[in-house]
């Protein structure tokens, strides 16, 4: 449910109080106080497993809590990924394009039309690409590969 | 005291042997010229894989940041959270950052080359183009940069004075620089004040009578060159509606199926704007004051005195064009023989940036405004690179500097790693540097230093419900760091 607000929260709100909702502290962001009940049922442990797939071809595993993006993720674990995350997850950049399978990209929500605005200026964009700010850990995530592609990232060695 | 406080200088960064009769340094001594993302992020690589390496980021002012901190619209400060990661890499122990230092001036190439193993130019494009049409000296004619440089606080451009006394202004070029001057013209003032857009703008700003922006390019709707984001906003700009030419958007609707998602969404949005807007848009647009008008297929051919204010632009005469071949974002135009004039009390000219060379020795096609390189390596010149704007030309947001600046970081890396770079002969680096500079009385500003700027704008801002008050003038900048 918390979940459900969240995203609902951040289709509607400008970037910067997006970014507020994505905090990563264990406390539940001032905007979602009144959520205070419901957020600690989400597990705060880290049990979520992402891998980051360079372009170079190297593997990076880290884990997450439900509720963390995947900018957070590579923040929070320190993930290789130079460049990654530029704008701090504000939907003013482009350097968090990851790229989904099909079935993962169809399994979330749409991206809204900032996403696709920052999306649009992302190098090698393909159908099932995404900003990794905007993607948010759920149990149904565990497992997660996602591809991040050349350009900004790694090598062409 | 003076010498003694250059002495400390010294001491910041990576251990200096200072009473050591050796006068060079251990590792690869490295020199970036220009602190703007592009200076940034192939520093940020270079510290990353070469652990010994030492990297002085030099630049001509006592602030860091190039563009995002003067170019970045004040209304824009999350694309300006890049500083955070600029920040981390100065304060990495190997690397220095030498502000209030000019190449030219202060240094030359060749003491750069004499110095480092490696000089890596990234000081973008201080200059821009000028159309070379009759009349362009008249008064009121700006170059659009240097109206960004004005309200942004770039030192030498607080007393552009623009006369902001007219209803009309034209924007000549349609990229985000002009999407963004026309915002700022535009905009509430309540908007702006909470940026940190500078005091003198924002005062000439409240007092503005501009009416309607005119945002002019050559080419059509297919061809623009500004992005989706900056164009949502202005359609959403409170107080100020958005007026089309249907005429100019003939064959456009056409042309979407056969293009590529990003082309392809901003020209929909462009043709709803114009031929079908949005029911939420007509509503606010009915009771706007101000108005933003896009005008296609006219190129300025010569600018018009005003009859009312001698010696200042009155209008602008444009050629009408049209587009050749087929219809593709590229495509070019050619006159067709017929004229509009529009008028207008103020241009601003935004047709593009133009670097220049900084040191006579910089090989420079002064044509594009570029220096002359091959994949960033420049033309003549073993262990002299380029990159960013003033290696690729002045188009791209940051993260197409980013890439750049990455992959300049793998090439100079690699250089160095294989021996193109001989890397083995110690070089001297800032030790040497900083004795040349002493010499000539330069007062070095290093990354505490800016640390200080930073701080008293932000207590100045405070005072005044503003993020910071930038300081303009760079003797003000020095007195800061001197207290």
């Amino acid at each position: 449910m918390a979940l459900f607000v969240k995203s609902l929260c951040r289709a509607a709100v400008r970037p910067q109080l997006a970014a507020l909702l994505r905090s990563t502290s264990s406390t539940p962001p001032p905007a979602c106080r009144f959520l205070s009940t419901s957020a600690r049922l989400m597990s705060q442990e880290e049990t979520i497993s992402v891998t980051f797939i360079r372009a170079d071809g190297k593997k990076i595993s880290a884990k997450g809590k439900e509720g963390d993006s995947l900018l957070d993720v590579v923040v929070n674990k320190e993930v290789d990924l130079d460049g990654f995350g530029a704008c701090e997850g504000t939907l003013t950049c482009s350097t968090c394009h990851v790229i989904l399978s099909k079935e993962v990209y169809e399994s979330l929500a749409r991206p809204t039309d900032e996403e696709l605005d920052m999306l649009d200026l992302a190098f090698d964009l393909t159908d099932t690409s995404r900003l990794g700010c905007q993607i948010t850990l759920t149990k149904e995530l565990d497992g997660l590969e996602v591809k991040v592609p050349a350009s900004v990232n790694d090598a062409r060695q | 005291m003076r010498r003694a406080s250059t002495l400390c200088s010294f001491a910041k960064g990576a251990p200096l042997r200072l009473l050591s009769t050796s006068s060079t340094r251990q590792g690869p001594q490295v020199c970036v010229v220009g602190a703007g993302p592009a200076g940034f992020y192939v520093t940020q690589h270079l510290v990353k894989t070469l652990p010994e390496a030492n990297v002085d980021i030099y630049e001509k002012l006592p602030v860091p940041f190039g563009l995002v901190r003067f170019g970045v619209a004040p209304d824009h400060p999350e694309v300006k959270n890049v500083i955070n990661t600029f920040t981390k890499t100065a304060q990495n122990p190997r690397v220095r950052f030498v502000g209030n230092v000019s190449l030219g001036k202060d240094l030359s190439l060749q003491e750069l080359q004499r110095l480092y193993h490696a000089v890596i130019l990234t000081y973008g494009a201080e200059h821009d183009k000028s159309l070379g049409i009759p009349g362009e000296d008249l008064g009121n004619i700006l170059s659009a940069r240097r109206f960004v440089g004005w309200y942004n606080g770039q030192p030498g451009d607080e007393n552009l004075n623009p006369d902001l006394s007219t209803d009309t202004v034209a924007v000549l070029g349609q990229g985000n620089v002009a999407l963004d001057v026309a915002r700022v013209l535009l905009a509430p003032i309540d908007y702006l004040k909470s940026t940190d857009i500078t005091a003198h703008s924002l005062e000439a700003l409240s007092k503005s009578q501009v009416k309607r922006v005119m945002l002019i390019g050559r080419r059509g709707p297919v061809q623009a060159a500004f992005t989706i984001k900056e164009l949502r906003e202005m359609l959403k700009m409170e107080g100020c509606k958005s007026v089309f030419r249907q005429d100019d958007f003939k064959g456009v609707q056409e042309f979407l199926p056969s293009v590529a998602r990003p082309r392809k969404r901003l020209t929909e949005l462009l043709a709803q704007a114009a031929l079908d807007p949005k029911a939420e848009w007509l509503e606010a647009w009915k009771t706007a004051e101000r108005s933003f008008e896009p005008i296609f297929y006219r190129s300025p051919a010569a600018f018009l005195p005003s009859s009312s204010k001698a010696g200042t632009v009155g209008a602008v005469k444009l050629a009408v064009t049209e587009l050749q071949g087929e219809m593709s974002e590229t495509q070019g135009v050619k006159n067709t023989g017929a004229f509009e004039d529009v008028k207008c009390g103020l241009v601003l000219r935004s047709i593009g940036y133009k670097g220049l060379p900084a040191d006579p020795d910089i090989p420079f096609d002064s044509k594009s405004g570029v220096v002359r390189n091959s994949k960033g390596r420049v033309e003549g010149l073993p262990g002299v690179y380029c990159g960013g704007w003033l290696g690729t030309g002045p188009v791209g947001v940051i993260v197409n500097t980013m890439g750049n600046a990455f992959e300049l970081g793998r090439l100079i890396e690699g250089d160095i790693k294989d021996g193109t770079i001989n890397a083995t002969t110690a070089k001297p680096g800032y030790l040497e540097a900083a004795k040349i500079l002493d010499n000539k009385g330069v007062q070095a500003v290093s990354f505490k230093d800016w640390e200080k700027i930073d701080q008293e704008e932000q207590n100045r801002g405070k005072a005044i419900d503003k993020p910071r008050e930038k300081i303009v003038s760079v003797s003000e900048m020095l007195k800061v760091v001197a207290n």
